[in-house]
Order: C-alpha cells, then sequence, then structure tokens
C-alpha cells in the first residue's frame, strides 16, 4: 500500500482524493486544508485523519507520497518541505508561480530519487496520446506548423473574482488555460523556445487576462499559433485542441476526436490516403475507477504505479511541467515588452 | 420502470465523441419547443419515461408539460440531479462555501455563519436535503417516481467513501418524494457493494452497459458477472458505447444481458428514436420467444 496525503482539498483536491480513495494499492493516511467545514465533513463522512496545518500533517502521518492541490502560489514551499522529507509529490499544474523556484524544485527530486508528476491530465487522453504516436511515425513529412487552443466558460461576466482572478495567487487564462495548451504542445511537437509576439487581454475581468493569444515558434523551429480563451460561453466545458500541419499531412485533434489526413498512400497502420477519423472511445483503455474522465484516473495510477516502480517516471515530470512554466514566463515578459 | 428509458444528453450538447455533434445539437434544440416536440416523437413510440437532468431548460419544458395535463397523463420524468457544471461553475466562481450560500435555500445559514467561522450546526445532511428540494422544485406537478443522483457525485461520495450520505440520500427521496431513488454511476459493481453494505437491498442503478466495454470501470467481465449474480434494477446506458458500435448489435447485446430492466438512449431524429425502440422491442420478442419455446 502506498500511503498518501492529500495538502489542498478543494475542486481538484476532492477529485483526486475520491479516486485515491477506490484506489485498491492506497492508503488515504492524511488531508490537510485550511476549510474548517471541507475537513469537517471529509472527518465525519469519510473517516479520513485532518489536519489545517500540513506540516502536523505530515509530521503525525508521515506519508510515502502526497498530493499537492493547494493554490499554486503555495506549491514552492509545500513541495520543497515534501522532498526535503523523502516524500514522493504529485502537483496540481500549473507548476510553480516563479521558474526559479521551479528549477531547484526539479533539481531536489532529481537528486532525492524521488517520484515527480504534475497534473497535465491532457497526456493520458488517447486522442492526443495517438496524434503523438503519429508525429513520432513521421509519417506527416516536415511539420512546419500548428496551432494550439483552448476555449471555455470559466468568467462569462464582470465580477468580483476568486483567487483565479488574481495574478499573484495564480489566477488567469494564461496560468489556469493557456499553461495546458503550452504543455501539450510542448509534448505533441517540440518545447516551445521562441514567443515572437503575445497579446494578453482582458475581457471581463479587472485584474487579469481572459484571453491569451501568442505568436510563437519551438526549439526545432516549427511555428505556430495559440488561441485560448476563457470566456468563451458557446463552449459547455473547457474544449482543447491542436492542428499540426506537416508537408505530407495534417493533424487536427480534440480530446474526443482525431482527424488526420495524409496526402499518399505511405501511412501507419490503421490510416489511409485522405482523411482518417478516430474517437477517444476506440483509442481509451478503461480505468479501475472512473470519476470523471479516464484521464484523471489514469494519471493517478500512473502516478502510484510510477512509486512502486512498475512505470518509469517520465510522464509530466516537473521538468516538463517546468519548461512549460518557463513558456509561460516568456509570454508574459513578452507582454511587458 | 419501463423497459425503454428517453434521455436527455442529445438536447444540451453532450456528446461523448464528438465536439462538432455537439454544436450541430445545440443549434438543432436552441428553442425548448423543439426539445419537447422530440419527446413527443419518443412518446409516440410509446416511450413515457423521459430521464433528466436538472438542467436549466427543463424548468420550461416541465412548464409545458403542466399547462397540458390531458396530453402528459402518462408522462413520467426521472430526474437526476444536480446538473453538476452548474455547481462546478460557482464553485469555480464563489468557492464551497458561497456555493453553498448561493444555493441552499431560505435562512439555513443564519444560524451556520453566526460569529464568523464558527458552526453551529453541523448538520449537513440536511444542507443536502435542502439542495434535493432545490433541483426538485422545478418538477412540482410532475410524475417523477425515481429521483436519480447523477453519476460525478455519486462517484464522488463512493470513491470519497461517504455512505451514510448516499443513504441519507435514499432515505429522503423515500420520505419526502414518496418516489424510489436510483444512482447513475460508471462504478456499478463497486457502487452495489457499498449500497448493499448500508442496508439498501435492491437498488436502483443506471450504468454504462455496452459491448465495447466503454466506461464499465474495472471490466465487462465484472460488470456482467454482477448482472448474472447479483440483487439490483439495472438501467443501461451509452448502451451504443459512445457510437463505437452499429446500433442493431449494441442493443442485441444488451437485450440479452440478464437483469437489465431498463434501457436508456438518446436520439435527436424521428428515425433513430424509431429504430432504436423497434430493435429492442424485436430483440426482447426473440428472448420471449426463446424463453416461451
Amino acid at each position: 500500500m502506498i500511503r498518501t496525503a492529500l495538502i489542498g482539498a478543494g475542486k481538484m483536491g476532492l477529485s483526486h482524493l475520491s479516486i485515491l480513495g477506490a484506489h485498491p494499492d492506497v492508503e488515504i493516511v492524511g488531508v490537510a486544508d485550511t476549510s474548517k467545514m471541507v475537513t469537517d465533513v471529509l472527518e465525519k463522512y469519510s473517516g479520513f485523519n485532518c489536519f489545517a496545518d500540513y506540516k502536523k500533517m505530515l509530521d503525525a502521518t508521515k506519508p510515502d507520497a502526497c498530493i499537492v492541490a493547494a493554490p499554486t502560489k503555495y506549491h514552492g514551499e509545500i513541495v520543497a518541505d515534501l522532498l526535503k522529507r523523502g516524500i514522493h509529490v504529485f502537483a496540481e499544474k500549473p507548476f510553480c508561480l516563479n521558474v526559479k523556484e521551479g528549477a531547484e524544485l526539479v533539481k531536489l527530486a532529481k537528486e532525492k530519487k524521488l517520484v515527480n508528476q504534475v497534473g497535465y491530465h491532457n497526456k493520458f487522453i488517447g486522442t492526443f496520446e495517438e496524434v503523438k504516436k503519429l508525429v513520432q511515425s513521421g509519417k506527416l513529412g516536415e511539420i512546419t506548423h500548428f496551432t494550439g487552443e483552448a476555449y471555455g466558460p470559466v468568467v462569462i461576466k464582470k465580477k468580483q473574482g476568486t483567487w483565479r482572478a488574481d495574478p499573484k495567487e495564480g489566477g488567469g487564462c494564461l496560468l489556469d488555460y493557456a499553461s495546458h495548451v503550452i504543455d501539450l504542445v510542448n509534448y505533441l511537437v517540440a518545447p516551445i523556445s521562441k514567443i515572437h509576439g503575445a497579446l494578453l487581454k482582458p475581457i471581463y475581468s479587472d485584474t487579469v487576462e481572459d484571453a491569451v493569444y501568442s505568436l510563437v515558434e519551438t526549439e526545432n523551429k516549427i511555428s505556430g499559433v495559440l488561441s485560448v480563451n476563457w470566456s468563451e460561453d458557446t463552449y459547455r466545458k473547457m474544449s482543447t485542441s491542436v492542428t499540426i500541419l506537416g508537408t505530407k499531412g495534417k493533424i487536427i485533434s480534440d480530446a474526443s476526436e482525431l482527424k488526420v489526413y495524409f496526402k499518399t498512400d505511405d501511412v501507419p497502420a490503421g490510416y489511409s490516403k485522405g482523411w482518417t477519423i478516430k474517437y477517444v472511445t476506440d483509442l481509451t483503455e478503461e480505468v479501475d475507477f472512473y470519476l470523471r474522465g479516464e484521464e484523471y484516473s489514469a494519471q493517478l495510477d500512473y502516478f502510484i504505479k510510477a512509486i512502486q516502480g512498475k512505470v518509469p517516471n517520465i510522464k509530466n515530470t516537473f521538468e516538463s511541467a517546468w519548461i512549460t512554466d518557463r513558456v509561460i514566463d516568456q509570454i508574459k515578459n513578452q507582454k511587458n515588452n | 420502470m419501463d423497459r425503454i428509458l428517453y434521455g436527455d444528453n442529445q438536447f444540451f450538447a453532450v456528446n461523448h465523441i464528438s465536439d462538432e455533434k455537439s454544436r450541430a445539437q445545440s443549434i438543432k434544440f436552441k428553442d425548448d419547443k423543439t426539445i419537447l416536440e422530440t419527446i413527443d416523437i419518443a412518446r409516440n413510440e410509446g416511450v413515457e419515461t423521459f430521464m433528466c437532468t436538472t438542467h436549466d431548460r427543463i424548468y420550461n419544458i416541465c412548464n409545458m408539460v403542466r399547462q397540458d395535463p390531458e396530453k402528459y397523463k402518462n408522462f413520467s420524468i426521472y430526474p437526476c440531479m444536480p446538473y453538476a457544471h452548474k455547481y462546478a461553475n460557482a464553485v469555480t466562481e464563489l468557492g464551497i462555501m458561497g456555493t453553498i450560500k448561493q444555493y441552499v435555500p431560505g435562512n439555513f445559514f443564519g444560524s451556520l455563519f453566526k460569529g464568523g467561522v464558527a458552526f453551529v450546526s453541523k448538520d449537513y445532511i440536511s444542507i443536502m436535503e435542502l439542495l434535493i428540494d432545490a433541483e426538485m422544485k422545478m418538477f412540482k406537478g410532475i410524475n417523477t417516481p425515481v429521483i436519480f443522483l447523477q453519476n460525478v457525485i455519486t462517484d464522488l461520495l463512493l470513491g470519497l467513501r461517504m455512505k451514510d450520505i448516499l443513504k441519507a440520500y435514499h432515505d429522503y427521496v423515500i420520505k419526502k418524494y414518496n418516489a424510489e431513488p436510483g444512482y447513475i454511476t460508471m462504478n456499478m459493481p463497486m457502487l452495489l457493494d457499498t449500497l448493499e453494505s448500508v442496508g439498501i437491498k435492491n437498488p436502483i442503478i443506471c450504468s454504462s452497459i455496452n459491448k465495447a466495454g466503454f466506461r464499465m470501470s474495472g471490466g465487462m467481465e465484472i460488470y456482467e458477472k454482477t448482472l448474472r449474480t447479483r440483487q439490483l434494477r439495472a438501467i443501461a446506458m451509452q448502451v451504443l458505447g459512445g457510437g463505437a458500435i452499429p446500433a442493431k448489435e449494441a442493443i442485441e447485446y444488451v437485450c440479452n444481458l440478464p437483469n437489465v430492466e431498463s434501457i436508456l438512449f438518446g436520439a435527436s431524429s424521428k428515425g433513430n428514436i424509431q429504430q432504436t425502440v423497434n430493435y429492442i422491442r424485436e430483440f426482447d420478442k426473440k428472448n420471449m420467444n426463446q424463453m416461451v419455446g
């Protein structure tokens, strides 16, 4: 049994807690949250050992692994503390608000040889996994351009914000929504290294941007456009998509549907010249416990398996999430120039 | 429960395999009237039960139904609560406390918030009961013989092992609404174990059951075994496996399973509604004949 604790029982924290609560190899040893009501309910109805102070929880419960779903601004401090204590860490995204702090955590996790993962769940979605395989197959020819998009209805009217509206706390469309797109492009195409231009536009918010539009370039010189808007209420929920254009073909994919075009008969198995459409239902492996998408269960299962030594700790590492943080930082700085 | 239940995903742009199809559906059903007309098509095929989320737009559908009691005298709705996106968006905007404050009716929180953070009452079950009442308001005067808890909440509570809350839901639906409680889940075998452990016998459980094994957590075998050997009133949903299986094949599989009391389906055109209903009747008849013969 992997003795696991949770720090931060908000929306994501509760979701992780439920998935891990049903995991046969996991024992939940403690939950830390500053909301008395949340810990009260979890104590009364789940029987979890709850704490207001995460340090006290770590002292008392000595977990093997810990999920960090506290607000992003606390990640640096909490994750450093966990690593120093020799605890494996799964942190929510984005990784760190401060790139320097993030770099130290990457180093520390490596030194301590601890399993480290960040919750960029798109990498556990069947369609995007298939995109990765297609890109690696080389059958698209030379990749010339990509578009990464995400739209959804988070801020759809003027309002007094919660933490999401405070840039110092990790609010804003760039950190919350665009981070997913950047991370996905870094994984599927190549890490973004240059920002040619960026617009961070407020639509309804006063203090943060509601949309991010940026012209970027990867380290291997592939150009791309990021278009992200969380004030888009024609979408029922967040929808993330990528388009990848090559000299011999093209991919358009979102979390549910994959459309692939090949110019010639030189195609990977399962595809043909012209358009092929595949659905996530054909590309997804069943999970043992489903809460809100296979990918949420799959990423936590991967984390637990990595601790058990059953899978390598190579997906969504601190390092890959830190590269995403770096791009976020570059976009912020570009905007200030 | 009726053998065939008509669902509502198609009306609210819920499509598991294509965002484009979702958009096409949301255009088709932008008027509430079109939704009711499509429900009427299903009713004309003899499908008189509509199983739906407590979406804001259902409020208008209920109004229209109430205005024509004669026409809808045999019509039932199985509400499925809550419409989770409403609360999820509210939590994003207002936090957990703010959301409860906004949606729990009455002065309940007057005492709870007295003295800042100090809680006077710790009766969370009554908060849940008030939320159920709030969701049920729109169905006043409409026949709602079974009331469901949506899978996101059922499964969240299941993973968090909050079985007393699952039981409290069960008891309250019976006591207050004189209806049967039902649970939607993506983890049917695990849920059945949990419900039985708090003394709920033969529960109504609606879950994905399909030939592709889609969203049958833990695998098809354990689902099939549970249906064969355990006591529950199963409703099969997502029988087409999110579109992965041809309709006829999909329905044949579900109709041949033991212990599936009802089949829930959604379709937006007259042709597809008729086709699905006909397949179910056809395979049921065949099975009946085999049993008799």
